[in-house]
């Protein structure tokens, strides 16, 4: 048993902690392993703490994760670049678990070290490394593999380059679909890194076979692939390619392959180019937002209006609108949903006229939607449309829509329009405001759920922002202040709660002169929750107002309150009081 | 996809030649008097992939798991193991490996329901690093478990002195470790204090591990619950290694391996109004192979195969297979019997095998006008139907299987009996076999009938299918209907057996 040094004793605990029976303990140790290793200097680091961290792999995922993630950032503990090599054997082990998280984690952090490494030991011991786990016994092994060799490849000699892209195809065609699908999740950041003359042989007859297998699992991975091989080829090669790929994957039998090319498609227009996506891609798009199954048309639906933006407005209003419009009628209200939450965005693409010819009658259909979420989702857009076509065209249908989702009998749906209402009131303007929408934020103070009066209070707070507090003087201030005197005392304290968020917007004068005076009377309140609640309100308006005010109104109050029979009053009343001694203390 | 070679080398022992079943083994096997306790009662039994291990579930809550002993060392490649084709010499032997605790009864106070920790069904997941995982469920929750063999370590070398702290009592200990978690609770106060020296403290050693022992350990790893309002009847791994099905009375749910706390309904039968109800869901599997495919069976006796490619929602099945008993022959208890209490895919993933009260069918999935063939399993019985419809005997649930070559099915009976039959062109095969030491034990009685009889040969009953069952004894008192054997595996690659006997395991080869 060594002596140890008093100074030393903490990180001697923290050793000790990597074998503790504890998890929690081995976890702390393993996060604070650059302590460790600094302390154990970088020779030891490199002779001691690496391979025995490299024995230490049957630990819990937990603790391996904490490793693999350390791992990645030890080059310096172990004596800078020339030495990185020593941390790859702990890492190629943590690339055969079968947790899935660990593997990735020590897969970002093997590409971390990597990238840094020496050409030269990347060939020595990196390139090695991605071969053994190629050829692992365990698919484990080989899926970690498919993630490193855009690391491994660019530094390799030519001959190893033809080796390590035949390891790939072998991957693809492994027996163990998790293998393939890794291979596919990969291999766009591989091409990447290869020539463009075996771009084109090599790695395209890889992602044939990949297009083309059994499981639909690695096939929808192959759909995101498109659009990075995409991308690395040239477009004459992607349109003879890449092109008839997409076109099939778009008809594909499994409705999760379409679903992924409807959430790529726009990515895929890039790079084939404008004539080819006008004579393939926007058939092939048309054909998946009226595809059979709902979940296609979700994803194509959300993506209308980026793939507006690649398009011409004539090809737009010509080939996307009329599918837009038999959207907006759709049986499904979760493809009307995703539909109203990207359409609005339509507008400045179509520009002013199509918009008011068009579009508008679609956003009023769904403004009358018969679900909520269609509506919330039209109003959470409407600054975009405002932009083009200004908000008057729309008031006369919003207003009503406003109105029905307010009173709406979920509070889910009261409280999503509650957060939209400062945004609402941005856009439409202090009058329209005044006319209609005054009453309802009054409304919602009296909700029988309190989510929906505490995110009103809020709603009144950042309305009085939006208008300034002149305006909230005149518009809202006197009716929230009225509701004080609320029978209920929830109510009340909902006010209380509203007046302490508002007193910082009002300034100190408006302040002082009315909401100050309503707070310290319901000091009196008969209810003791009114009264602590007094006592916080107190608190937070001690640093606004000016500290004659704390003085001579506040303090006296708190006092009382301080004597109170209630021993909650109490502790808040002595909460208050002592940060009003700091403040006074400090100034 | 990768079973071919072994497919190969069973090739040439099928054919039509009937088997002889011989006795291998026996575990828990009951001694004469001894009362079964319930919970030992076995409740599921499944090969893995590879027939090296066998896994069982008990009405206790437990997984007993079993490894054969008669293969080769597992030296070479597993690659090419997988592969690789060999002739079979010996028939499989299997040892204990270990056992543990799946499930545990437990209480739902939300529906003031008790819930059994009885494994409905296991199933086998892809092994890796030389772990085995599984799942196992009960009524509600599915669980994934992993065993493996752990070192057991013992930690020497500390920095501080263990001894010391150990003379001092536990409290000194203690204190150590909460000083230090102080220590990490405060961050990083070394890296302010200490400058490091370049050669770093020597004093300062690492713990050495010594003692290398292993020990199997059973860990779950993840818990898929709350996912089912109605009992869990089946889990089927997918073809792909990612994903699994849950199946319950209405519902059939898609999981992700990796993801516990979300699943997919695929299907839901219920009913808007649940007096409409008329079928229940009473058992789902995936294809083999296809990973988009999977049928479930009903309780009218159908069987619908769906698939997933066409819809997210599969409420509308693809093909559906079902045979209309004759009006003739309809009694009250027809839509009873008819009701499918177990489907198998064959391996080939072109049959598919289901076992209703009285037979077993085989059914071709590119023949949706009937099955291809229909084995009476115990027609002797149809009948007392009324007696076992009054003992509640005739909604028990037997299971079925097949050969790895899908030349054989095997289901359970009465009387602790079982049947094999023959289902490749032109087969006759039909044998009962008792759960015993002496599985022919029932035939040799039975042949001593020799009118009864009906081409026996080596004092083996064998009966075409749908022919007279009278070879075995019909005056009813003979048949135990409490000793059912209802679970029971076929080994993927060879001609072995293992079945369930009340608490018992029983194993054949041929």
């Amino acid at each position: 048993m060594a002596m140890i040094d008093e100074p030393l004793y903490p990180i001697a605990v923290l050793i000790d902690e990597l074998k503790n029976e504890d998890i929690q303990l081995r976890l702390n140790s393993i996060r604070r392993l650059s302590t460790i290793a600094r302390a154990l200097g970088e020779e030891r680091t490199r002779k001691e703490l690496i391979p025995f961290l490299s024995e230490n792999n049957d630990d819990d995922d937990e603790v391996l994760l904490a490793m693999a993630e350390e791992l990645g950032v030890f080059i310096p503990y172990v004596g800078g670049v020339e030495f990185a090599n020593v941390l790859l054997p702990p890492l190629e082990t943590l690339c055969t678990v079968e947790e899935t998280c660990v593997r990735d984690k020590a897969v970002e952090s093997l590409c971390r070290i990597g990238a840094q490494m020496r050409e030269q030991d990347l060939v020595e011991s990196f390139i090695p490394l991605v071969k053994r786990l190629a050829a692992g016994e365990w698919f484990t092994a080989r899926v970690s593999s498919c993630g490193l060799f855009h690391i491994a490849y660019p530094s390799a000699p030519d001959a190893l380059k033809t080796e390590l892209r035949a390891i790939y195809s072998q991957l693809c065609q492994d027996d163990m679909p998790m293998v393939r699908r890794s291979a596919a999740t990969n291999l766009g950041k591989f091409a990447a890194t290869v020539e463009a003359p075996h771009l084109k042989v090599d790695i395209m007859s890889m992602f044939d076979d990949l297009t083309q297998d059994d499981q639909d699992s690695v096939r929808l991975l192959a759909v995101e692939g498109c659009a990075a091989l995409g991308k690395l080829l040239e477009s004459p090669d992607c349109v003879a390619h890449i092109l008839p790929v997409i076109v099939n994957f778009s008809q594909d039998k499994s409705w999760r392959v379409r679903y992924m090319v409807a959430n790529q498609l726009y990515e895929l227009c890039e790079a084939v180019g404008p004539e080819p996506t006008r004579s393939d891609l926007v058939p092939a798009y048309v054909r998946l937002l009226r595809d059979n199954e709902a979940e296609v048309r979700i994803a194509a639906a959300g993506k209308v209006t980026k793939f507006c933006r690649i398009l011409s407005p004539e090809l737009a209003i010509q080939h996307i609108l009329p599918c837009v419009k038999e959207l907006s009628t759709d049986s499904s209200q979760h493809v009307r949903s995703a539909l109203a939450s990207v359409i609005m965005g339509m507008a400045p693409v179509l520009g002013k006229d199509a918009t008011i010819e068009q579009l508008l009658p679609i956003f009023l259909s769904l403004l009358k939607d018969e679900f909520p979420d269609v509506r919330l989702n039209i109003i959470s857009k409407l600054d975009q449309v405002n932009q083009v076509i200004g908000i008057d065209l729309l008031s006369q249908s919003l207003l009503p829509a406003i109105v029905e989702l307010a009173e709406d009998r979920h509070w889910r749906v009261r409280l999503a329009i509650i957060e939209y209402i400062p945004l609402l009131a941005s856009q439409l303007g202090v009058g329209f405001f005044d006319d209609k929408l005054g009453a309802l934020c009054m409304q919602w103070l009296k909700d029988k759920v309190y989510s929906i009066r505490d995110a009103a209070a809020n709603n009144v707070k950042r309305l009085a922002e939006e208008f300034g507090p002149q305006w909230a003087m005149q518009h809202i201030v006197p009716q929230v202040l009225d509701m004080i005197n609320n029978p209920h005392y929830l109510y009340r304290m909902t006010i209380l709660h509203a007046i302490s968020l508002l007193a910082p917007v009002m300034g100190p004068e408006i302040t002082c002169s009315n909401l100050l005076p309503l707070v310290i009377n319901a000091s009196k309140d008969r209810v003791p929750n009114i009264k602590f609640n007094v006592a916080k309100v107190l608190q937070s308006l001690i640093p606004i107002v000016d500290q004659s005010v704390v003085e001579k109104t506040i303090r006296p109050c708190l006092v009382e309150l301080s004597e109170d029979p209630d021993v909650d009053v109490r502790f808040f009343a002595g909460q208050a009081l002592e940060s009003s001694d700091q403040v006074m203390m400090s100034s | 996809m990768n079973n071919g070679g072994a497919e190969a080398a069973i090739a040439p022992v099928g054919g039509s030649q009937p088997l002889e079943w011989k006795f291998s083994q026996v575990f828990g096997e009951r001694t004469a008097g001894e009362e079964v306790q319930e919970v030992d009662i076995i409740s599921a039994i499944e090969f893995d992939r590879s027939g090296d291990h066998l896994a069982t579930g008990d009405r206790g809550g437990r997984v007993v798991l079993f490894e054969r002993t008669d293969t080769r060392d597992h030296v070479g490649h597993r690659r090419d193991l997988e592969r690789m084709d060999y002739p079979i010499n010996r028939h499989p032997e299997f040892r204990y490996k270990t056992e543990f605790q799946s499930h545990e009864p437990e209480f739902d106070y939300l529906k003031s329901l008790e819930i059994e920790e009885k494994i409905n069904k296991i199933r086998w997941c892809q092994s890796a690093n030389g772990a085995l995982f599984l799942l196992s469920t009960n009524d509600k929750t599915i669980k994934f478990w992993k065993v493996q063999e752990k070192k057991v370590k013992k930690v020497c070398d500390m920095n501080m002195d263990s001894t010391k702290a150990m003379g001092n009592g536990p409290i000194v200990g203690s204190n150590i470790s909460t000083s230090s978690k102080q220590y990490i609770a405060n961050g990083g106060c070394t890296s302010n204090e200490f400058s490091f020296p370049t050669g770093g403290f020597s004093s300062l050693q690492l713990p050495v591990v010594t003692s290398h022992e292993t020990n199997l350990m059973a860990r779950c790893r993840r818990i898929y619950a709350h996912a089912h309002d109605y009992h869990i009847n089946s889990i089927s791994n997918n073809s792909d290694g990612e994903t699994f099905i849950s199946a319950d009375d209405l519902r059939i749910n898609l999981w992700n391996l990796e993801i516990s706390n979300q699943s997919f309904n695929i299907v839901d039968v219920k009913p808007a109004n649940m007096e409409d109800l008329t079928e229940v869901i009473t058992s789902a599997e995936f294809h083999p192979t296809h990973c988009n495919m999977l049928a479930y069976s009903s309780s009218k006796g159908s069987i619908r195969l769906i698939d997933m490619r066409q819809s997210a929602l599969c409420d509308t099945h693809s093909k559906l297979f079902e045979e209309q008993e004759a009006p003739s022959s309809r009694s009250f208890f027809t839509e009873i019997i008819a009701s499918i209490s177990d489907i198998k895919f064959a391996k080939d993933g072109r049959h598919i095998l289901s076992r209703d009260y009285m037979t077993l069918k085989l059914w071709d999935i590119n023949m949706d006008s009937g099955p291809v063939a229909t084995f009476q399993v115990h027609e002797y019985l149809r009948p007392k139907l009324c007696d076992l419809y009054e003992n509640d005997s005739i909604f028990d649930k037997f299971e079925c299987c097949l050969s790895g070559d899908g030349l054989r099915v095997a289901t359970g009976s009465y009387s602790n009996l079982f049947r094999v039959f023959g289902c490749s062109e032109g087969s006759t095969e039909a044998t009962t076999l008792e759960a015993s030491k002496n599985p022919m034990r029932r035939q040799s009685q039975t042949s001593s009938r020799p009118s009864r009889s009906l081409g026996s040969l080596s004092g083996v009953v064998r009966r075409v299918k749908g022919a007279d069952n009278s070879g075995v004894d019909a005056n009813g008192n003979a048949f135990d209907f409490t000793t059912k054997l209802l679970h029971l595996a076929w080994h993927p690659t060879e001609n072995s057996l293992a079945c369930a006997a009340s608490n018992s395991l029983y194993m054949y080869y041929a």
